[in-house]
């Protein structure tokens, strides 16, 4: 059933159109494990209703065998069967898990592109330690590229998933997670929070735009030194609640700030204020917003999605 | 003097729950005053408020149930109405009164509904078929019951007065601590479960000791009903769970109240315990939930068939393996979470595990229909519809409990469905089975089968139409508990869902019939006999209703199966064995005090989420006064003289020789 209405839906089931190599092996692992269950539970439906059909009471062609209630050879089956496909189930869960653990570098050649997330209330902060930029609500990354992204909340738990590319995970603040990710080839993929973070939650989702390596160099050269910077000072504006906020870029970023959000040296958000939260954006976005429009879109082909 | 308390509480800006609170009130007055009007306050009072008998606390704890699954089926409708409309738009509940909708209908239908419907069915059924005359504590039981309505009043004063936590039915922190939830909707959610998980706890240790220690004689462990089973298994994990509850809400209470850093982001406060905790107890929940479910079934099954139920000891042993291994899953909830690959092989195969004795019982629940000769009446359509619903959520559950598959599916629509999947499918299948099935000798009148079952297909085919899109949007990417969203490619999976709520609706507008209907055609539904299914534990062997004591004689059990045997020995002999003797029956007295407790634990309750101290010292004070005037008490029981037991019993006999002979006449 479950088969049937996943092909309804065709390639919009986004989770089994992955693209990327996690996302690719998580797929797998879904449709073998469907399917090694699928073996018994098919017929066991169909037994329970062949069962309650023929044995009806107004049958008079079935047996009644009103004492039948044990069976030594039916308990050993009826033990066995579930048995042996939670052994070979079980396999499959042991290597998976550590095969596809979201902390074990990807295979690749090509050295991992670092980023750090960080949820806050209501979006995403994206930091490239390396490239001394960072990115609100649109990640960018490059394809073919392994990434290790490290992550961490500035509030509450948020989980950080882009459903194309496979395995999410929490952002929690006061610690750090690890996860490693790749796109294969360029595309705009659908990220979003899947763990409840209050009221702004919904809107919580951003664009992963995946790029040839050749345009992400180009738009990290366009948009380093362009900007704002984020540090102590911006980062405490960014932390307070908000919504809507469209992509920005900063373009230099403090040395470190991430490991200050992890080690609260700079400290949590400061959650719902006693004045009602600025819904819309805040001069301070409105200002990065002009001084550092969304270059990036400028350098790129893939199609925006539109906004509301 | 009101502490936090002011009229700003009240949300005079929103319709919806002032409109809800004001039906609701005219609702209650409205029953109030017909009841003081037709002059039945004095019988409420005595043969039902203060009752200690189990069987009319069963039936008082699944009627609070029915309630309220009825708010909490009306949350559900707003919320997949609001999914609906919020495509590119904020549809029409604002984020702060959607969150909390959610928030509501998870804790109601899990805590309000699912447990009091079971310990309901658990109360009633359990004493009759381990063959005796009440469960080890009445009294408690009372209290237990009282204490459970004093939380699900508190959930519901929070719609009016104030506001209910916007969290989720998990208040994870730290969105649950003061800092990022600042309003009384997290205190609501604390204090209504701290107080009716006193309740639960105490009917916990209430039920183990009377299966394990009070039965009739000859009812050995290995010959009660497999129900009596899936209660010892239930209770011994309350008894095991709950505390954690209890212990877990009471850190984020001293977080919130006195500024602890149990779970706080600073001050080394540690979010992950939390989620530790709180699935160590919300794990072993569901399986508190589902096994007398499955307990229902295995009566059903084997009843409406006509045979014994297969496997009885793998039953046993299945129910029991689930009791011990519920205990260690519970990690399963939080994969995510960054845990080491090996943390996550072993908690996904513990996990697995458990389909193992699952997937017996129902094999075992399929065999005992193999050769049987299956009555369809209401309560096996709920049972088939069981075994088929259930074993796909089975197969999404265990597929979500494969860690690299769970990284997609994890917070989905999918695993909304799962859990509605197992859920609706298991446990209030299980319920409505049981429901149905006890329903006469609860009340001496059957439920009206053609309603009821029209309301079974409506509920299964809603429940499909609901549900199966949910898995379909959740491998599409979409998160719970949205409360607005951008993708078109989700919208029409979500307009399905809001129908599939449409048709459940109808169902249990058929079930409200279904009652009606029944109760003013009572006389012509009658169960004259006792015994409407041909049943096979003792429950059958009372009149329907049973008199307060259940048994005039303790039946003599000397296997599995006790009334059947019974029934089979008379047929024989052609004549039911011979008449006993008659004795003094002593039964407990009503008491007063479960409803005066909860009483002042409902003060109690509202003053500590409102902050008004003095109320609180007050109703702490009256509820332990109330204990301590209980306890100080001269008279504990009450005697049935042995004439009145014998004309009862009299009365039952002569309705069973006239089945037996009824029996006789008809091959």
């Amino acid at each position: 059933m479950l088969g049937a209405t996943a092909l309804l839906c065709g390639c919009n089931a986004i989770v089994l159109d992955p693209q990327g190599p996690i996302g690719i092996a998580e797929k797998t692992i879904l449709i073998d494990s469907l399917a090694i269950m699928l073996a018994i539970v098919v017929p066991t439906i169909a037994a329970t209703l062949a069962f309650a059909w023929w044995f009806r009471a107004s049958n008079t062609r079935a047996t009644y065998l009103p004492e039948f209630a044990y069976s030594g050879r039916l308990e050993l089956i009826v033990w066995a069967i579930p048995l042996l496909t939670i052994l070979l189930l079980g396999g499959v869960i042991w290597i998976g898990s550590h095969d596809l653990d979201p902390a074990k570098p990807l295979a690749s050649k090509t050295p991992p592109l670092e980023i750090q997330v960080v949820s806050l209330d209501w979006k995403w902060l994206f930091i490239y330690p390396n490239q001394s930029v960072a990115r609100v609500n649109q990640l960018v990354v490059p394809a073919g590229v392994p990434i290790h992204f490290s992550l961490t909340s500035a509030s509450v738990m948020n989980a950080f998933f882009i459903p194309q590319l496979g395995s999410m995970i929490y952002a929690m603040n006061g610690m750090t997670t690890q996860l490693n990710l790749q796109a294969d080839a360029p595309g705009t993929f659908l990220g979003l929070s899947s763990h409840f973070s209050g009221d702004g939650f919904s809107n919580m989702h951003f664009d992963v735009q995946a790029v040839s390596a050749e345009r992400f160099a180009a738009w990290i050269g366009v948009t380093r030194n362009s900007g704002p910077t984020l540090d102590a000072g911006s980062y405490t504006a960014l932390a307070k609640q908000s919504l809507n906020i469209s992509p920005f870029t900063f373009g230099a970023v403090e040395p470190e700030l991430f490991q200050k959000i992890v080690t609260q040296q700079l400290p949590p958000g400061p959650g719902p204020q006693a004045s009602l939260p600025d819904l819309s954006e805040s001069s301070l976005f409105a200002m990065a917003h002009c001084v550092a429009p969304t270059k990036f879109t400028t350098v790129n082909n893939a199609t925006q999605r539109t906004e509301q | 003097m009101l502490g936090k308390l002011t009229w700003a509480a009240i949300p005079f800006d929103q319709p919806i729950p002032l409109f809800a609170a004001a039906l609701v009130g005219v609702v209650i007055i409205g029953v109030l005053a017909w009841i003081t009007f037709k002059g039945w306050l004095p019988y409420l009072w005595q043969e039902w408020i203060t009752s200690v008998d189990h069987k009319r606390i069963g039936i008082m704890y699944i009627l609070l149930a029915m309630v309220m699954l009825l708010r909490g089926f009306s949350d559900a409708i707003m919320m997949r109405s609001q999914q609906a409309l919020a495509f590119h738009s904020d549809g029409y509940l604002p984020p702060e009164h959607y969150d909390q909708i959610f928030s509501a209908h998870g804790t109601l239908m899990i805590f309000f509904v699912a447990m009091p419907f079971v310990i309901g069915l658990m109360n009633f059924v359990m004493p009759l078929q381990l063959g005796v005359r009440d469960v080890a504590f009445p009294t408690l039981n009372s209290v237990s019951l009282w204490l459970t309505a004093t939380g699900a009043l508190l959930v519901n004063i929070s719609l009016v007065v104030g506001e209910f936590a916007r969290t989720g039915w998990l208040p994870f922190p730290p969105l649950s601590e003061i800092t990022y939830s600042p309003g009384v909707g997290v205190d609501y959610y604390l204090w209504s479960l701290q107080i009716s998980g006193v309740g639960t706890v105490l009917t916990g240790v209430n039920f183990v000791t009377t299966v394990l220690k009070i039965h009739a004689p000859g009812m050995t462990y290995m010959r009660m009903p497999i129900f009596c089973w899936t209660t010892l298994a239930a209770n011994l994990m309350i008894v095991a769970a709950f505390p954690i509850l209890t212990a877990t809400l009471a850190m984020l209470l001293l977080d919130r109240y006195l500024g602890f850093h149990f779970f706080t982001n600073d001050g080394g406060g540690n979010v992950m315990m939390f989620m530790n905790l709180i699935w160590a107890w919300g794990h072993p929940e569901v399986y508190i939930l589902i096994l007398p479910a499955f307990g229902v079934f295995s009566e059903v099954v084997s009843t409406l068939s006509g045979k014994p139920l297969f496997g009885y000891r793998s039953m046993v042993m299945a129910t029991m393996a689930i009791c011990i291994l519920s205990f260690t899953v519970w990690l399963h909830h939080f994969f995510t979470m960054g845990a080491g690959a090996d943390v996550n092989a072993i908690f996904g195969i513990t996990s697995a595990i458990i389909a193992v004795p699952t997937g017996v019982k129902v094999f075992n629940w399929l065999f005992t229909m193999y050769g049987g000769r299956i009555v369809y009446s209401t309560p096996i359509l709920w049972s088939i519809g069981f075994m088929v619903t259930f074993v796909i959520g089975g197969v999404t559950g265990v597929l979500l409990a494969v860690p690299p598959a769970d990284f997609v599916l994890h917070e989905s629509l999918f695993q909304v469905a799962h859990f509605h999947n197992v859920i609706i499918g298991g446990v209030l299948f299980g319920a409505f089975a049981g429901y149905t099935f006890w329903f006469p000798k609860a009340f001496g009148f059957r439920l009206h089968e053609g309603l009821g079952k029209a309301a079974f297909w409506c509920w299964i085919i809603g429940f499909y139409v609901a549900f199966m899109p949910l898995y379909v949007v959740g491998l599409m990417g979409m998160t719970r508990r949205m409360q607005h969203y951008d993708v078109a490619a989700w919208r029409p999976w979500l307009l399905i869902a809001a129908g599939g709520a449409a048709i459940i609706l109808a169902g249990i507008i058929l079930q409200v019939a279904q009652l009606a209907v029944s109760i003013r055609r009572r006389e012509e539904l009658r169960d004259l006999t006792g015994d409407p299914w041909n049943g096979r534990s003792l429950e059958w062997a009372t009149p329907s209703p049973p008199p307060a004591f259940n048994f005039a004689v303790l039946p003599r059990v000397e296997g599995r199966d006790a009334y059947w045997a019974i029934k089979q020995r008379a047929r024989q002999q052609g004549k039911l064995s011979e008449a006993p003797g008659y004795t003094d029956i002593e039964m407990p007295r009503n008491s007063p005090t479960g409803f005066i407790c909860a009483f002042f634990a409902t003060f109690m309750g509202f003053a500590l989420v409102w902050h008004i101290w003095w109320l609180v010292a007050l109703a702490a004070f009256g509820a332990y006064a109330t204990f301590v005037v209980f306890a100080w008490r001269d008279r504990v029981e009450y005697i049935i003289p042995a004439d009145v037991v014998a004309r009862i019993d009299r009365a039952n006999r002569s309705a069973r020789s006239e089945a037996l002979a009824h029996m006789e006449a008809t091959p």
